[in-house]
């Protein structure tokens, strides 16, 4: 047999996976069935392995209106798909930034002072394997008598707080990995201490870092849907609540979807950047 | 007094107990503008002696003094060109260069420092690969790298630790003809750290064995009284080459050799029990505990 050149297999082998896998999902999906009753109207009810999954036909009909004109904005909780997503990034982006401002130097910190790891590092341990859910009415309590801004306050508390730690230990890693020979260089030249810094330590740690931010953000990605569901939020988690609780499973599937594809992207982005700042 | 000078110099690491002496009380002195060979056993401490010339490390006792000041730290005046390079990845050959540069001569106008870059450069003879990176450069041209780094500084004394250690024969022949005379044109103070005979005495004016670890001690320093440039297929059946090598290496393998008495190294077994092979096989295989010496209890049952 005759191989794909690389590039078109490249594209073919996952196309066929996608296929493989909406043809499993249509076959063990609910399907509506009508069926004569003995007094001779029809009654419709539903079938199939997992009867109340809607089936990715079925899905996209329903769904259709936020796909087709996805930045719509028709009511307040009736918007397009990618304007309810933009809404949820734009609170990440932020959640995400202020993880990063705090995670970095606390990593730095790790990374170069073994008494402050010896410290620390339990409390970080502790605090890292917490989940979003947890974290979330704390935050709401903490932010409550800021007003209107309480509900975003706490949104971003809870991101941060929950996507710092991969940046922090990686940081750390990163720092005590530098070799020994780097800091040999700054010793000879008599570097200062920002100048080691800033010329030596950062740029040789920072495929580290980007390993760290890359996670973080797939954190900060995961917990955006909880915190929209908590705090009622607009954005793509409140609005897979919002159908969850209209009965709209549909929407629920859609939602899903955009969220793995919105985090895979995500992912992507990120692992090109990572992939720039590699070094030898 | 010589113009870089060790005085009793020893150095050991290890905590109180597990101590290992790796240079004792060594004597060195080499005049300005004297290229010196410091050639040995691998292990028996050479990087821990340019270390200490450097001041990276310092010294437990004796002193080391560079135009009669005492060595208490690193500094540009020493340039080193590292065994591994020590270049910086994420700089390209002129942004490596311009590090040390920019460090040490801040009041050069730009002009000034691009042209002692390029000069640098040129001399190594890596004009063609100032822009790229560490990554994109063989292991030799990495070298001249670190050569042309160190020679940019400026510095009283150039070490050199093993600096072609790393590279196959035929570049490292080249290299050691093309340091040898950088170096000697430069007319500065160069310290080299070898293992290889032949190559101390191809590029170096003077040769101090050094003795095999621990407790490595300097051996007679051995003039290298041949006429410049060395020429290493001439040299091959040159008679004073061969008396000159023959003297290194019969120190080396006499008083330097291996003391077999000093060394004493406490052997700590594994503390296990070996496998009972009799054990009955299951469905999952073998069980296999381990069982530790330590772990086990023993009763003493006194009969009467």
């Amino acid at each position: 047999m005759k191989k794909f050149p690389p590039w078109l297999s490249n594209i073919l082998m996952p196309f066929v996976g996608i296929v493989v896998t909406l043809v499993l999902w249509q076959a063990i999906s609910g399907r509506v069935v009508q069926s004569r009753q003995p007094d001779g109207t029809m009654e419709e009810s539903k079938a199939g392995l997992l009867k109340d999954l809607p089936g990715p036909i079925t899905t996209w009909e329903k769904t259709r209106k936020y796909v087709v004109e996805p930045f719509a904005k028709r009511e307040e909780l009736d918007q397009g798909i990618l304007r309810f997503t933009w809404y949820s990034l734009v609170i990440v982006a932020k959640g995400y930034a202020i993880a990063l401002a705090l995670g970095t130097p606390l990593g730095f910190l790790l990374g170069l002072s073994k008494s402050f790891t010896k410290m620390f590092d339990p409390i970080i341990q502790i605090l890292r394997p917490v989940s979003p859910l947890a974290w979330m009415p704390l935050g709401v309590v903490l932010f409550s008598n800021t007003g209107r801004a309480a509900n975003e306050l706490a949104a971003l508390f809870t991101i941060a707080v929950c996507a710092m730690w991969p940046t922090v230990l990686n940081t750390a890693v990163g720092v005590r990995a530098i070799p020994q020979d780097y800091l040999n260089v700054a010793r000879v030249l008599k570097l200062s201490r920002w100048q080691t810094l800033r010329r030596i330590m950062i740029p040789a740690t920072l495929p580290y870092m980007f390993t760290g931010y890359r996670l973080s953000l797939g954190i900060a990605w995961l917990v955006i849907v909880a915190v929209e569901m908590l705090t009622g939020r607009i954005g793509i988690g409140n609005f897979l609540w919002n159908e969850y609780n209209n009965g709209l499973y549909t929407s629920i599937v859609l939602c899903i979807v955009t969220i793995g594809v919105v985090g895979f992207l995500l992912d992507r982005a990120m692992s090109l950047l990572e992939r720039r700042f590699k070094t030898a | 007094m010589a113009f870089l000078e060790l005085k009793g110099v020893s150095k050991g690491f290890g905590t109180f107990g597990h101590r290992t002496e790796v240079l004792r009380d060594l004597d060195l002195s080499v005049e300005r503008g004297e290229f010196v060979a410091i050639v040995g056993y691998s292990g028996s401490g050479k990087t821990t002696l340019i270390n200490l010339i450097a001041g990276l490390q310092l010294p437990d006792s004796g002193t080391v003094s560079i135009n009669d000041l005492e060595v208490t730290g690193p500094g540009p005046d020493r340039g080193i060109v590292f065994q591994n390079y020590s270049l910086l990845p994420w700089l390209t050959v002129r942004e490596n260069i311009a590090l040390a540069v920019d460090q040490l001569f801040p009041n050069w106008s730009a002009a000034r420092k691009r042209q002692h870059i390029d000069h640098h450069v040129g001399l190594v003879g890596l004009s063609h690969a100032v822009d790229r990176r560490p990554a994109e450069l063989s292991g030799g041209m990495r070298q001249r790298v670190s050569v042309a780094r160190a020679l940019a500084m400026d510095p009283q004394v150039l070490l050199l630790d093993e600096p072609l250690g790393a590279l196959d024969a035929l570049t490292r022949a080249t290299l050691q003809d093309e340091i040898g005379r950088i170096g000697s044109a430069s007319g500065k103070t160069i310290v080299l750290i070898t293992n290889d005979p032949d190559e101390g005495i191809l590029m170096a004016d003077r040769i101090i064995p050094l003795g095999a670890g621990p407790g490595a001690t300097l051996g007679p320093s051995i003039v290298v009284d041949l006429e410049r440039p060395r020429d290493r297929k001439a040299l091959n059946h040159d008679p004073r080459f061969k008396a000159i090598r023959a003297e290194i290496v019969r120190w080396l393998l006499g008083p330097g050799a291996h003391k077999s008495t000093s060394v004493s190294r406490k052997l700590v077994l594994p503390d296990l029990e070996p496998e009972d092979l009799d054990l009955p096989r299951t469905l999952f295989g073998v069980k296999r505990v381990a069982r530790r010496r330590s772990e086990q209890v023993r009763e003493n049952i006194e009969l009467r």
